[in-house]
Formats: structure tokens, C-alpha cells, sequence
């Protein structure tokens, strides 16, 4: 309401301004005409004001019913519009910017999805596999985010799963226009490493995350910290950051410590060729020091054991995308090309069976995966993707271990086909084909057909 | 943790690539090429114009690339329409770039909507009426009228930011109004045939237009702003036109021509492609050119 009643004030002054200047000479009008100005500024703030305490009694007694609310809330948008001048874009008040994304699908999979697994890499706990067979619905997502003064900016995701459990997918602050490129930012949010990490599920190309990013991150990184990025001053885009994290997802592992469990630096790189082209390449590196790193897995005897693991892990990812639209003017026809490669290094300890046989040994690793994907755009609405899935099992160490937890080296790998309709920029439908050799032992053969949309606040999205 | 190592090597690598932007007063990053040709005429030689756009894009469904946000880093000043036209890509460009000076609120945030009279603000803001933008109608370009008015307000801006040269600013604004307002009768005149032309429209782009010139959109080939038509749509819109004809279908440079050539072979009547903003066709290489080639092919369409 105080909003409205500046822009009320401004607009009043600024329609009188023109003739203010004009007769500028005659300082006896000046004068009267600025009583004037002052008496409706006087008037129309005792309006506003009265209707402010109309609406406020009219919410008030409403109580729950909230239609009565609602009309309340109507009217008084209403009078309090009629004598505005000019209606402002973010009269809109000072409610935060609302959107809910929304998701379903239904899943035909060869194999039961309870046996998923990336054969050869160590289970993670994260979000990884493809759910259920059938009809499912997806997760839902509801983002509420608002400046919070002119130096902060509040974002918040909250991610509401088809089990019916809820869970911060995101909770942060961050500077707005800090100064010489430079912006921070601390909370829980989705690290910068990689390409599409930072991206949410509902941008991505294909239902499921590449296989890469379910082995080496169970899903995606998200970790509770602070970022700092920087920007160069230059044509070319040039950005560093860095992340330090409490580690509390896998690769590391929620430790009750001073300090931090996670580090990340990573580096873009980007730019134009032509008017048609645009690319950006970056380096990245996680590092963190997991302390006993649980997981469960069926060793080679057939029993059901939880081992644990302690040392350091180190990721290293290159990422690039480079898109392609005629002028740059995507509408029509567009092509993406993008590709990540993600190499993982861990040594220290792992314990065997921590609650039966309780072995320790040293245990090394060293694993590597990537993707690399094109979608096509070749009529407006209508897009076809095609991604190729690979993972190299590389070295595994067990030590002692080794006749218990040791396999045989398995590449998994896997082929994924999609097409998608948009029949606006709120709404998307897909079909998607995959072949999944995660597993070593079948195939899958999997279908999935797929609705996103979004309601509320139009967001901007990253490149 | 030892992240010395790997910083050392990837800033080495990166500082090789790096080059430093030519130092002109004033860094303008412009959303259109329209308010990008408008800075370039008040500001000459004191200010240095980068596009975010060009013609033959639609504004509203650019992405917020590298390019631009190594841009954004650098500029003093962004010269935008507003009115949500550039909602998709401009707020990653104000949160991710570290610059205090073009952040709403502040000199360095100039958005042309403010300066001018909104046409189609929409009584009902649902999605299900389309592509609609809760300001009004964004394309604000095609009135010369309107360029007047934030040629106005971008001058005062540009005095403001850049102190030291304000008097400079304000001479070539008042060199600029004089020979706008000329051009403007000039158009006026050239355009009065015009009046009360009944046209189709491909996207409900030009409502600026319209009000100026006194045309009559009596159609449009979408349904509603950004929604695909349908056949029975379409069918009744060619009914429709045989009751009551329209001169000709106009669209902007970078609408797919294929919409506005189905309706040309169908209803007979010749189809428009106007630059739309600066760049947009060969004679429109600045402001005044895309009037005159504006009036032009409406005129040659008209014959």
C-alpha cells in the first residue's frame, strides 16, 4: 500500500511537473499550485489510508472464509486503482514471486526398478534410478523467492515427493549487484560445478539425470555453504568461483565438525560465434573428506552388509554446451550440443561388514563417466534429443577386501531418445526411449511419457 | 585440502584468454537495437552501444548467454523496453553479474515502458489468455511518438549518469527532437492514406502502430499472443475476412514468414514484413530509416 501511495505521489507530481516548469515565472501560481499538490497528496493519502483500514478490518473479520477474503481484497484493489494515475508493473505489492512446478509420468521398465543399480560404482544413497512403474506422479515443486532489501535477494524450493514427504530442496540468500563482478551466496543451494548441476529437474532435456551425475553425485550436488563467484571484467566471459560446504551428500559425508566437509572451485569460459552461435566450457573440482561414508550392498557371499568408508574423494569435471539457433533467434529451429565428463579419484579406508566382521583396509578407486547429448528443435514447439550414457568402471582397490566386495569390471552405459512438445513456454509433454545397461546382468528397456508445467511467476533461466 | 595447486593452474590458463574492453565513457548495453540506436543518437561519441538483441530475434525469448553476461559485468547503463518483455533472461543478468550500477532502482536502469502510454494492459491476467504481459503491450517501438517520449527521458538519464558531459547529452537530444519531429510530420503525411486501412496482424505485435497510423486490426493469425492456431481457426478467420477484407497481413523481421504467406495464397492479400526495429531490413539501419522503410512498405502493400 505505501508503495502504491509514492508511485500516487510521484505520478501526481510528475503530471504537474510539465506546466510547473513552463510557468516557472510566475512564482505566486507556483506557490498555489504547490497547495494544490499538497492538499490532493493530503486527500488522497487519508483515502488510501481509510481504505487500507477498511481492507485490514474486512481481512480480519473474513477469518477462514476465504472467498470473503478474497472479494475484500478485490474491492479494495479496485478503489485504490481508480484514482492511480498510471498503474505501476509491481503493483503487484511486495508478495514474493510464487511458482509451482508440476510433473507425472508414467514409466514401462523391463526390469523391476527395485533391482537398479550402477554396477561397478558404490552405491550413494542419493536420488538415483527411476522410480516406479506406471503411473507416478513426479516431484512437485514450489519456489518462493523476493528481494529481500536492496542488497539481498531470497530464494526458496521446496520439493514435495510423490511419498508424500517434504524436503528443502533449496534455502538461500544472495548479494545482488555486490560490486566489481563479484556475487555470494550461502545457504542450501545446488552447486555451480559442472553444467547441469546448477540446472532443476524441470529444465533438464530428458526425465533422468545422465548416469554420470546419478554415480558420482546421487542425483545432483546440493550442499549447505557458501559460494563466492566472480565475474572478469572482460568480453569474453570469464567466471571463477568457489563453494565450502558442510559436506553433508555424498561424495562426502555429514560430519559433526568445526570447518567444512566440502570445497569446490570451478572456472567458465563463454561466448558468441556469430549471431547464431553461443558456447560456454568450464573445469570444475569438488574435494571432500568423507568419515565413515555408509553404505549397504550385497557382497560376494550373499549377505546383505553395510560398509563404510573414510578418506578423500576427489572430482574432477569438464563441461561445455554450445547451442545453435538461426540470427539467435531460438522460436523456430535450435540446436544444444552439451557434454560433461566427470573423473572421480578416492583413497583411504573402507570397513567391511561394520557390524559383523568389521574388517578395515585400504581401499582405492579411481572411476570416470560422462555424457554427451544433442536436442534439436525442428519446428516450433517440437524437439527431438538423443543422449549416450557412459561410465568406466576404471580401478577398484578393496585390498583385503577384495574376495568379499571385489567385481568383476562393468562399463555401464546407456542410450536415451526423446521427443517433446511445448505447447507454450509453461507447459511441456515428452516421450522418452532409453536402452539401460546400468546393471550388469539385463538390459532395460525402458518408456516414460511426461508432464511439466509451471504455474505462478515467469522465471528466468540460466543459459 | 590443498586447492592451491589446481586455482593456480586454471587462473594461468584463463588469464591468456582474457582481453580488456576497449574504454569508452559510457558502457550502454541495450535489450533492443531500437533504444540501442536511440543511446547512439544522444549519446555520439560519448557512449559505447552493445546490443543484446538484434532484429531478427524475438526479445522475449532470448537466453541469458555468456556474451551478454560478460556485457552486463562491464555497463554502466541498461537501456531496456521493461514491461516483462525481457522477464526470461535480464533478471540472470542483474543477479549474476556483480554490477551495482544497472540494478532496479538505480541511474543505470533505464526501462522505456515508463516513458510512454501502455496500450493492451490486460483487464484479466490468466495464462489462458496466452503470452499476455500484466504492463501492457511491450512493443511500444513502432509509434515514432514514442521514441519521442523516451528520447526524452533516456537524455535526462544520460546527463544524469554521466555528469560531465550532460551538456553535450542535451545538445544533441534537442538536435534529435527537432529533426524527429520533422521526420514525424513528414511520415504523418507521407502515411495519411492509411487511415483506416483494415489489416491482419501475425502477432498482436503492432497495436503502436496501429494508434499512430490509424490502421484497423480486424484480425490476427494468432488466437491469442504466442498460441499456435488452430484450423478451424484459421478457417473461420478466412471466412471472416471474406465478409469483412482486410488490405494486407503484417508481421515483424523475425516472425516466421510462412503464417502471414498461407494467408497471402488464401485471402489474396499482400503480406507485410516490417523491420520491426532497427536492423531489420536493409533501409533501417537507424531509427529514421525504420520509419521511413516502415511507411513505405505499408504504402507499397496499400497500391
Amino acid at each position: 500500500m505505501s508503495f502504491k501511495r509514492k508511485t500516487l505521489a510521484a505520478s501526481i507530481v510528475l503530471a504537474l511537473a510539465a506546466p510547473l516548469s513552463a510557468h516557472a515565472a510566475d512564482s505566486a501560481e507556483l506557490a498555489q499550485i504547490r497547495e494544490q499538490i499538497k492538499q490532493m497528496k493530503e486527500s488522497y493519502e487519508a483515502r488510501i489510508q481509510s481504505l487500507e483500514k477498511r481492507l485490514q478490518q474486512a481481512e480480519s473479520t473474513a477469518g477462514n472464509a476465504l472467498d470473503k477474503a478474497g472479494k475484500a481484497e478485490e474491492k479494495a484493489v479496485q478503489a485504490a486503482a481508480a484514482p492511480a494515475a498510471t498503474p505501476s508493473a509491481s503493483a503487484g505489492a511486495f508478495n514474493p514471486e510464487v511458482s509451482l512446478i508440476l510433473s507425472g509420468s508414467y514409466a514401462n521398465l523391463s526390469q523391476d526398478p527395485a533391482s537398479y543399480r550402477i554396477g561397478g560404482f558404490l552405491p550413494n544413497g542419493g536420488e538415483i534410478g527411476l522410480g516406479r512403474r506406471g503411473f507416478g506422479l513426479g516431484e512437485s515443486e514450489l519456489a518462493i523467492a523476493a528481494n529481500i532489501d536492496p542488497y539481498l535477494r531470497g530464494t526458496f524450493t521446496l520439493a514435495v515427493t510423490p511419498e508424500n514427504t517434504v524436503a528443502v530442496e533449496e534455502a538461500f540468500v544472495q548479494s545482488l549487484g555486490l560490486d566489481n563482478g563479484l556475487t555470494f551466496k550461502g545457504g542450501r543451494f545446488l552447486s555451480g560445478v559442472g553444467y547441469l548441476n546448477e540446472q532443476h529437474a524441470h529444465t533438464w532435456d530428458f526425465v533422468d539425470a545422465p548416469l554420470a551425475y546419478q554415480a558420482f553425485f546421487g542425483g545432483q550436488f546440493k550442499d549447505e555453504g557458501v559460494q563466492m563467484k566472480w565475474l572478469a571484467p572482460t568480453e569474453t566471459f570469464v567466471e571463477l568461483g568457489g563453494e565450502v560446504g558442510r559436506g553433508r551428500n555424498f561424495p562426502a559425508s555429514d560430519r559433526a565438525k568445526n570447518g567444512f566437509g566440502s570445497a569446490t572451485l570451478f572456472a567458465h569460459l563463454g561466448g558468441d560465434v556469430g549471431a547464431s552461435h553461443s558456447w560456454r566450457a568450464g573445469l570444475s573440482l569438488l574435494r571432500t573428506s568423507p568419515r565413515d561414508r555408509a553404505y549397504s550392498i550385497t557382497d560376494n557371499l550373499g549377505t546383505t552388509v553395510s560398509n563404510g568408508f573414510s578418506g578423500d574423494s576427489r572430482l574432477e569435471i569438464a563441461d561445455f554446451v554450445w547451442k545453435w539457433a538461426p540470427n539467435g533467434n531460438p522460436v523456430y529451429t535450435n540446436f544444444k550440443l552439451q557434454g560433461e565428463y566427470f573423473r572421480r579419484h578416492e583413497d583411504g579406508n573402507l570397513t567391511y561388514a561394520v557390524n559383523t566382521a568389521n574388517i578395515t583396509d585400504r581401499y582405492a578407486s579411481s572411476q570416470s563417466g560422462g555424457y554427451l547429448q544433442g536436442v534439436y528443435q525442428f519446428m516450433p514447439r517440437w524437439r527431438v534429443g538423443l543422449r549416450r550414457d557412459q561410465l568406466d568402471g576404471g580401478s577398484v582397490d578393496y585390498a583385503s577386501n577384495n574376495a568379499a566386495l571385489g567385481q568383476a569390471a562393468f562399463n555401464p552405459s546407456k542410450n536415451s531418445l526423446m521427443f517433446d512438445y511445448s505447447p507454450s513456454e509453461f507447459s511441456r509433454f515428452r516421450l522418452q526411449f532409453a536402452q539401460d545397461k546400468s546393471r550388469p546382468e539385463a538390459t532395460d528397456n525402458q518408456m516414460f511419457l511426461q508432464y511439466q508445467v509451471s504455474l505462478g511467476a515467469h522465471g528466468a533461466h540460466k543459459y | 585440502m590443498n586447492l592451491a595447486k589446481p586455482m593456480k593452474w586454471l587462473s594461468g590458463g584463463l588469464l591468456a584468454l582474457l582481453s580488456v574492453p576497449a574504454f569508452a565513457a559510457l558502457n550502454i548495453l541495450a535489450c533492443e537495437p531500437e533504444w540501442g540506436a536511440l543511446a547512439q543518437e544522444l549519446g555520439g561519441d560519448k557512449v559505447s552501444v552493445y546490443n543484446a538483441t538484434n532484429a531478427l530475434q524475438d526479445p522475449h525469448r532470448v537466453e541469458a548467454k555468456p556474451s551478454l553476461m560478460a556485457r552486463a559485468r562491464g555497463a554502466d547503463m541498461l537501456a531496456c523496453t521493461g514491461a516483462e518483455l525481457e522477464v526470461g533472461w535480464l533478471p540472470i543478468l542483474l543477479r549474476q553479474t556483480g554490477n551495482p550500477k544497472i540494478q532496479p532502482g538505480q541511474p543505470g536502469y533505464f526501462e522505456a515502458a515508463h516513458y510512454v502510454r501502455m496500450l493492451e494492459i490486460p483487464a484479466r491476467l490468466d495464462r489462458a489468455e496466452g503470452d499476455v504481459h500484466p504492463g501492457g503491450n511491450p512493443h511500444i517501438q513502432t509509434d515514432p511518438r514514442n521514441i519521442a517520449l523516451v528520447a526524452d527521458a533516456l537524455a535526462k538519464r544520460l546527463a544524469e549518469i554521466d555528469a560531465a558531459n550532460a551538456d553535450y547529452y542535451r545538445q544533441r537530444h534537442i538536435q534529435f527532437a527537432a529533426r524527429w519531429k520533422t521526420a514525424i510530420a513528414n511520415w504523418e503525411k507521407l502515411a495519411a492514406p492509411l487511415k483506416g486501412t483494415p489489416i491482419v496482424v501475425q502477432h498482436k505485435g503492432f497495436p503502436y502502430l496501429e494508434n499512430w497510423l490509424g490502421l484497423k486490426q480486424v484480425a490476427a493469425l494468432e488466437p491469442k499472443p504466442g498460441v499456435e492456431p488452430s484450423s478451424a481457426y484459421l478457417s473461420g478467420l478466412l471466412g471472416q475476412l471474406q465478409r469483412q477484407p482486410a488490405k494486407m497481413v503484417i508481421r515483424a523481421a523475425y516472425n516466421d514468414a510462412r503464417a502471414s504467406e498461407w494467408l497471402t495464397e488464401r485471402a489474396k492479400i499482400p503480406a507485410v514484413a516490417l523491420p520491426f526495429t532497427v536492423g531489420g531490413s536493409e533501409r533501417a539501419k537507424d531509427l529514421f530509416g525504420l520509419f521511413d522503410d516502415t511507411v513505405q512498405r505499408l504504402l507499397a502493400a496499400l497500391k
